[in-house]
């Protein structure tokens, strides 16, 4: 009933200077509008580029390192056990570069609850023949299902079919990089050359574009088994197995883990990539305080207008007051006024936030270096929605909060008297 | 013998800036239930101060306000608006009606307010009172369409909705010429006459003083009659 009777007063008076609180609203949808668009692009923009390197990125990547050894002779010899000692003649030997024993590591990969998946994988440096000059190039050798499973390999293919890689004996997708150097077609045979200087032909079944030019110009992709056969090694031979967490954020210490127990290199991506987490963490605050800024500001705008708002109506406050509206009554009917504005505002703002956000969504975004992105990238998450029009509401309260008490000790007596 | 309404126990009162002047020195005297008086006195002698103490708008004396034998002494801020909307109507000098609402809603915000009765009977309460007063033609339309006397009038429908113990009134006529002064008083008059409302007026007009049943003269924050 009160409340009834005190919101029908907010309304008359919130109508009665509708241009005054329209200009309020239009700041608040201002803001959000911004707010709401800014975190969605700059969180669309942060994803894209995390997935650039996260996609193709292992969780945890399990390999043979080539490294000195760790125990050189000098450091066993008692009598120089408290010198610092930095002859090393023991240097890195040709160890093998598969992993030892890998058909029984992978199966206990497979097994452990917490892997999506593991995919394998044989490296090959090969040199690509052009005519009469070789380059340098390295052959991925791939479970290609299990690579387009975990590691979304087919995004990446800009022409022909990754499935084509398994289908076709002897196939290769080239690296859009080499593939241009090498003048080579879909359909074409190339030749390359191993390091124990064998030279096999192989098809062009597809090209492939990472995005990253570097690794355009020197990665190519083939199965395992004619990476294996171009290495003329058997079909255990595996350099590399990739590992997808079911949790990301357990990667560093199962790396750990991993390490301890198979006795191999075990990198996990925050390691790997520890730059890119950084990258995003700010672009990520400095939209928020982007955000928040143009809400304050808003705020400020309405503490404007309702200080006004109390002053031209100081009258009607002292004629409530004294016909028995309490000072209570009062701070609740302007902390309304400010309480609609902000959520009128609020709502408007949202809504114009995924509209500029859709808009964005269809402008064209072409890259050669992103074949997958073909228009700018906006992330629509519910989350910013939800702080948007939460911060609106506290936002206008605390603008409102302070005319509201300034209007509720209004003394009547002053006012009347003063006329 | 009438109850009284409205009793003031030796009140003082000091302004204190920019130098404390006392403005009400012991004022001692009570109203009953059906009286109709005016206080007179010339300008600054304190008769308005005076009516805003017994209004409750002003909580800063010294002494006793009763009103319906309840003390006003160490009430809340809100408690003491609840007592000026439900026992005190007020007319004042300058009509005070709100411009956002129509006639009907200013006479009826009180009542609202008050929320003893639905919507519906308050609304049928404040058309009475319009009628009462001559002006329910006027009920639908904005108060800045009004004339002064009429708005006045509304002024005194909207003290009447809660049907008060007590209507004060600080120069209700002050500012209307001589006709609707008139009118004003001779609703006044039957107020008090024919409804038997009290009612507590602050005038400088002798010739209205006259004519209430009872005139208190003030001078130099002093009843001297």
């Amino acid at each position: 009933m009160n409340i009834k009777l005190l919101a029908s007063v907010s309304k008359s008076l919130l109508l009665a200077r509708w241009k005054q609180t329209l200009v309020a609203a239009v700041g608040v949808t201002f803001s959000i509008t911004m707010f709401i668009t800014l975190l969605g692009f700059m969180a669309g923009l942060n994803t894209m580029l995390d997935n650039l390197i996260l996609n193709r990125t292992p969780h945890i990547h399990l390999y043979n390192e080539i490294e000195p050894s760790k125990n050189q002779p000098i450091s066993r010899a008692t009598e120089f056990k408290d010198n610092y000692n930095f002859i090393s003649s023991i240097k890195p030997k040709n160890e093998r570069q598969e992993i030892y024993n890998s058909s029984a590591i992978y199966e206990a990969l497979l097994k452990d609850d917490r892997v999506l998946g593991v995919a394998p994988k044989v490296m090959a440096q090969v040199f690509y023949n052009v005519g009469s000059i070789d380059l340098t190039g390295v052959i991925n050798g791939i479970d290609v299902e299990a690579e387009n499973r975990l590691f979304k390999f087919s995004d990446y293919i800009t022409s022909g079919q990754f499935i084509d890689l398994k289908n076709i004996p002897n196939s290769i997708i080239l690296g859009k990089g080499a593939a241009e150097k090498m003048m080579a077609n879909i359909g074409d045979v190339i030749q390359v050359t191993t390091t124990k200087g064998e030279r096999i032909p192989l098809k062009v079944v597809g090209y492939f574009q990472s995005g990253i030019q570097e690794i355009d110009k020197v990665q190519s992709y083939a199965s395992i088994v004619t990476t294996q056969k171009l290495l003329g090694e058997s079909n255990n031979y595996i350099t590399d197995l990739q590992v997808r967490l079911k949790d990301l954020a357990m990667a560093p210490m199962m790396a750990k883990e991993y390490h301890q127990l198979f006795e191999i290199e075990a990198v996990d991506i925050q390691t790997a990539n520890s730059q890119f987490e950084t990258g995003s963490s700010i672009r990520t605050l400095i939209s928020y305080a982007v955000g928040i800024t143009l809400l304050i500001v808003a705020g400020f705008g309405i503490y404007n207008i309702l200080n006004m708002m109390i002053y031209e109506k100081m009258d009607s406050i002292a004629i409530l007051k004294a016909t028995g509206f309490s000072g209570k009554d009062v701070h609740k009917i302007f902390i309304a006024i400010a309480l609609s504005i902000g959520i009128f505002g609020g709502i408007l703002g949202l809504l114009f936030g995924f509209g500029l956000s859709a808009i964005i969504d269809q402008v064209p975004f072409n890259t050669a270096s992103l074949p997958t992105v073909k228009t700018y990238p906006i992330d629509y998450n519910p989350k910013f929605y939800l702080i948007g029009g939460i911060f609106s509401i506290v936002t206008t309260y605390f603008a409102g909060y302070f005319p509201s008490k300034k209007a509720s000790k209004i003394d009547p007596v002053v006012i009347i008297r003063g006329k | 013998m009438e109850p009284k309404i409205l009793e003031a126990k030796s009140i003082f009162k000091s302004f204190h800036t920019p130098i404390t002047i006392p403005v009400l020195k012991d004022i001692n005297f009570s109203i009953n239930r059906g009286d109709f008086v005016s206080i007179t006195g010339k300008s600054g002698c304190g008769k308005s101060t005076l009516l805003y103490i017994l209004s409750t708008m002003d909580t800063d004396y010294e002494g006793d306000l009763l009103i319906d034998g309840i003390s006003m002494r160490g009430k809340k801020e809100g408690e003491l608006a609840k007592v000026r909307n439900e026992k005190i109507g007020f007319v004042f000098q300058f009509h005070y009606l709100l411009n956002e609402f129509s006639v009907i809603k200013n006479v009826m915000l009180p009542g609202l307010k008050l929320a003893a009765m639905s919507d519906k009977e308050v609304e049928a309460r404040a058309y009475e009172k319009l009628k009462m007063l001559g002006i329910e033609n006027e009920a639908l339309k904005l108060p800045n369409q009004l004339s002064g006397g009429q708005k006045q009038r509304v002024a005194i429908a909207r003290a009447l909705i809660n049907d008060p113990l007590i209507i004060m009134g600080d120069e209700p006529t002050g500012n209307l010429d001589k006709k609707n002064g008139e009118i004003v008083f001779n609703v006044f008059k039957e107020l008090a006459e024919v409804y038997h409302q009290s009612l507590l007026i602050v005038t400088h007009d002798n010739e209205f003083a006259a004519r209430t049943h009872r005139i208190i003269e003030m001078e130099d924050g002093k009843i001297i009659n």
